[in-house]
């Protein structure tokens, strides 16, 4: 092996891996306060197609980098108003958002579909989710404002004792979220494959939410823990274009089977679990 | 000045008046969409909600639709009831059908009236078997369910996809990733000839009955409400939580594993990779809407099952994408799913 | 509680029951005019996929715009390739369309089962291989383009590396990347090609990561048997060349495409409707290529190719068609050195339609 083919590699790896960093470290804040968002996928996708129309419209990265967030902020509003004013349940909120953003994304890409676009170089954002993940640690573990989300996440009932505002800082996490979702959608149609095509993620959003907990809701293994999946997705194919014969779907399991075993070996120890997940996660707060 | 307050005791006439709630706010924002996309609105949601079950094929449909999505939900009901969020009925049901699918494999040339209850004994043997992973990771490793069984729904598809491309693959089948078809004795039985809709349907109303009466009746049912109500609550009883948990696990996954085999045993016939156009995730959202009650579950898998048929006429009949009738089933069950509010909660204007 | 529960199944079952006898058969599209034929297509993907469904879509307008008035024509696209399948077939066949284009493989027991309910009506099922008196068979010879684009890329290639991207090991992809090798090592003998399966027809990010890897191991040249444009595009960013693939994709990637091999369903649509419309139409297996305008190459880029090469891969197009040329010529081994098709010989449709073995020469094994 030379030097050039380990650098190709790693370039491809940067590349592949960076949507589910913006979508996992999304999830994570969300999770950290105590919300189980499952509309990661819908949400990818109304991001991916807003930030790919309104780049058709305006020819400009920078609007359609505003619009796509903005679109993700919208929906995931959305969501935080069912679950945290509506009260409803987390789970089957979050699969409904999965159906509608499929079904909204599809009918409003329908017209821009196959429009031949300039991909904007995936770099820029690439360089800025090795910063976002440094800010959301720093975030959540140096500051007022993540002592609060992690206050919230982990004890609902002694956040409110002590003042916090529960639901405000639930919305909050989700809006960020949804934004980082779309931020994720966004670089997948404008940067990473620029193009539109209905279900275009092809089910990123899953995995990131496996790499959530893969990461036991700590940012820096999160970042560890997409280059691992996206690390491993892209050595398959190396090895496969080597002509080393493999099973595919046995690579393809192998998120969901290390992210099942991380998590049987962090909730076996009540202590570890502790320092690890969010203990109110899917729990409505409800004022008593 | 809005207020939310709680409701004591829930309200007969707001029982009856969320669902109905719920329906007026899809159709006004149904209705939108409609004239949006320059369609008739009256024309659309009859050819969207009436137009599907107009005829007896359609209403077999309904049940085809309906009966996975019921059978699932009632499983999940167990546990969901009991607060534990199982939701890797999608890989449960893969497993039912594996397991009992390759039971029809192994006897593909087999005539006898045995091998389909043996299939659809390991379809649920096999489901069961899948759900009680997560159980068993819940009980002794304290691990959070609601992951660990999303994450075996994705290992499960894989390992159908593994079958289906490797050693189950049909030899005569051109190298193409399906299975041989099963023997006759090994597909289930149609309810009436020239329709759909199989005995499956009378598993999930058997299964429904049954569940009324554990619910409403046992010394189980009472449990799961307890323990589900508080777990400190089931201890100071004296129920064994653990118990609980595994037996529920079981239950909703011996149901999407029967799910499964019916679905190919029944419509199906082989095994291929998209047994399942989502079931074990749409039954989720059928459980919670028909509010974890057996007859609730029952209206609401109808329900959902018509929004489906509902876009497949829309395409073809009002000529609308397919994406219109998705945009529309999530607008169905936000509301749907905000409605069941004004039975929890009461609120007032000051 | 239990009361209410009682009124609830009793609403719920007057609605349902009532409202469908009230309404039974109400719904039934009326024709619009008497002699006036009605076709359906079953898509398996959105119109605008630029890919297979694409190119189907322009095969139904094509035919729309060839028979005019006398006929009229439906889609219903996302169509799962499972148990629903048979709802929306049967759907198109209940509400009077004449003659139905199920327009994937995994259709096929599908369209078997609703056309033995429905005598009466046609059923054409694109790749499949099981007839019945009013189900059709029909596939294009897709091979045939990708011996040109072999020859060519055995010709264009300088690392003599071949980057091919794959979806699934079926035998209309595994005869795709043999026809192409046998061409590509023809005119360049050195030349190796490496082959990713990313197991999906569809998923932009993984065969631009597929074609990434490919040209990092060395590969100059990217040919695809997968639905996106993903791999055109990242060949154009990378400076390497790309063939694409069912739709061309030049306006995606200008300075990589060399040219795409098209499918061309049009004018077999517009002749199957119009035996519909005569009523002469009768169950028929067809297998068309460069010769009945199946199979088409888009035009040759003149950037890239020299004239004379293009005058080649215009030569052989010319040669498959008259029949004096074939993509699978004797002496074919398999990897292991057996002999297949003979010298002087010609593979046989029956090898070709279950071709599931790589020729001597490819490296790898065809994925069980």
């Amino acid at each position: 092996m030379n030097y050039d083919l380990i650098l190709g590699i790693l370039n491809i790896v940067l590349i592949s891996t960076t949507p589910l960093v913006f979508a996992g470290i999304g999830e994570l804040v969300t999770e950290k306060s105590g919300v189980l968002n499952l509309g990661l996928e819908g949400l990818m996708l109304v991001g991916a197609v807003s930030g790919f129309i309104s780049l058709v419209i305006t020819g400009n990265y920078f609007y359609s980098f505003i619009l796509s967030i903005l679109s993700g902020a919208i929906l995931s509003s959305i969501f935080a108003f069912f679950v945290l004013r509506l009260l409803t349940n987390q789970i089957a909120t979050g699969l409904a958002l999965t159906i509608f953003g499929i079904g909204l994304s599809a009918m409003l890409g329908k017209k821009f579909a196959g429009t031949p676009i300039n991909g904007l170089s995936p770099y820029y954002l690439i360089i800025f989710s090795f910063i976002l993940v440094f800010l959301i640690n720093y975030i959540l573990y140096k500051t007022k404002a993540g002592l609060i989300i992690r206050a919230v996440g982990e004890n609902h009932h002694s956040a409110y004792a002590l003042g916090y505002d529960v639901i405000k800082t639930r919305y909050l996490t989700i809006i960020f979220g949804g934004v980082m979702c779309s931020l994720a959608g966004f670089y997948i149609s404008v940067c990473y494959a620029p193009m539109w095509q209905e279900g275009m993620t092809a089910g990123r959003g899953w995995i990131a939410l496996a790499l959530v907990v893969f990461a036991t809701w700590k940012p820096w293994r999160l970042l560890v823990g997409a280059y691992i999946f996206g690390g491993v997705a892209i050595m398959q194919m190396n090895l496969q274009a080597f002509g080393v014969k493999l099973p595919g779907q046995f690579f393809n399991m192998m998120p969901y089977l290390a992210t099942l075993m991380v998590l049987v070996f962090i909730s076996s120890n009540k202590v570890r679990l502790k320092l690890n997940a969010p203990s109110s996660l899917t729990i409505p707060f409800i004022k008593d | 000045m809005i207020k939310i307050q709680k409701r004591n005791s829930s309200s007969s006439l707001i029982f009856y008046l969320s669902p109905i709630v719920a329906i007026l706010l899809t159709l006004f924002f149904g209705s939108l969409i409609f004239l949006f996309l320059d369609l008739s609105p009256i024309e659309s949601f009859k050819i969207f909600f009436i137009g599907p079950i107009s005829n007896w094929y359609g209403l077999s449909e309904l049940l085809v639709k309906a009966s996975p999505l019921a059978l699932i939900a009632l499983g999940l009901s167990y546990c969901f009831k009991n607060n534990i969020y199982n939701i890797g009925a999608e890989g449960q049901l893969t497993m039912g059908a594996l397991f009992g699918g390759g039971v029809g494999l192994f006897f593909y040339d087999s005539n006898s009236i045995f091998l389909l209850p043996t299939m659809i004994l390991f379809g649920s043997i096999g489901g069961a078997f899948w759900a009680s992973i997560p159980a068993i990771l819940k009980t002794n490793f304290n691990t959070n369910e609601i992951l660990s069984s999303l994450m075996l729904t994705y290992i499960a598809l894989l390992i159908l996809d593994y079958f289906v491309v490797g050693p189950w693959k049909d030899p005569t089948g051109y190298g193409l990733p399906k299975s041989r078809p099963f023997s006759d004795a090994g597909r289930l039985p149609v309810l009436v000839d020239g329709f759909r809709a199989h005995i499956g349907v009378y598993f999930t109303i058997i299964i429904a009955a049954l569940s009324y009466f554990i619910f409403n009746k046992t010394l189980f049912g009472f449990k799961l409400r307890v323990t589900g109500f508080s777990s400190r609550a089931s201890k100071y009883a004296g129920f064994r939580n653990d118990n609980l948990i595994i037996y529920t696990f079981l239950i909703s996954g011996a149901c999407a594993g029967l799910a499964g085999i019916f679905e190919v045993s029944g419509p199906i016939g082989q095994l291929y990779r998209d047994i399942s156009p989502n079931y074990g995730f749409t039954a989720i959202i059928v459980a919670f809407l028909g509010r974890l009650n057996p007859i609730g579950i029952i209206i609401s898998s109808l329900l959902i099952a018509l929004t489906y048929l509902g876009a497949e006429d829309a395409q073809l009949f009002l000529k609308i994408p397919s994406a219109v009738g998705f945009v529309f089933q999530g607008l169905v069950l936000f509301f749907l799913l905000g409605a069941d509010f004004l039975n929890k909660y009461r609120v007032l204007l000051k | 509680m239990k009361k209410q529960s009682l009124i609830i199944v009793v609403i719920a079952a007057i609605i349902v029951i009532g409202g469908a006898f009230f309404i039974t058969n109400q719904n039934k599209l009326q024709d619009t005019a008497q002699d006036q034929k009605k076709i359906g297509f079953i898509y398996i993907g959105p119109p605008g996929d630029h890919g297979w469904t694409y190119m189907h879509d322009q095969g139904r307008q094509y035919m729309e715009k060839e028979l005019g008035d006398a006929i009229s024509t439906t889609y219903i696209e996302n169509v799962p390739e499972n148990a629903d399948a048979v709802r929306s077939i049967r759907k198109l066949a209940d509400s009077g369309h004449d003659l139905i284009f199920t327009t994937s493989f995994n259709y096929m027991d599908q369209t078997l089962e609703v056309a033995k309910e429905f005598p009466d009506v046609k059923f054409e099922h694109a790749t499949g291989f099981q007839r019945t008196d009013n189900v059709s068979t029909y596939s294009a010879r897709f091979y045939e383009g990708r011996t040109v684009i072999g020859h060519l890329a055995g010709k264009m290639t300088e690392t003599n590396t071949i980057g091919y991207i794959v979806s699934f090991p079926i035998p209309e992809v595994i005869r795709g990347i043999n026809a192409f090798y046998l061409a590509a090592s023809k005119v360049n003998p050195d030349v190796k090609i490496k082959i990713i399966w990313v197991y999906s027809w569809y998923d932009p990010g993984k065969e631009a990561d597929a074609a990434n890897t490919l040209i990092n191991q060395g590969a100059d040249i990217i040919v695809q048997h997968t639905d996106s444009y993903a791999p055109c595009q990242a060949a154009e960013k990378a400076g390497v060349l790309a063939f694409g693939q069912a739709s061309n994709q030049e306006a995606f990637c200008p300075n990589a495409h060399m040219t795409s091999i098209e499918d061309i369903w049009g004018p077999y649509y517009a002749a199957r409707a119009k035996a519909v419309l005569d009523g002469t139409w009768s169950s028929e297996d067809t297998w068309q290529g460069f010769k009945d305008g199946m199979v088409e190459m888009s035009p040759y880029n003149e950037k890239l190719l020299s004239a004379d090469l293009i005058a080649e891969a215009k030569a052989i197009e010319e040669s498959i068609e008259n029949g004096t040329l074939h993509s699978f010529e004797g002496p074919i081994y398999n990897q292991s050195g057996e002999l297949m098709v003979a010298e002087g010989e010609v593979a046989d449709d029956g090898m070709l339609a279950g071709m599931m073995f790589y020729v001597n020469g490819i490296d790898g094994e065809v994925p069980q």
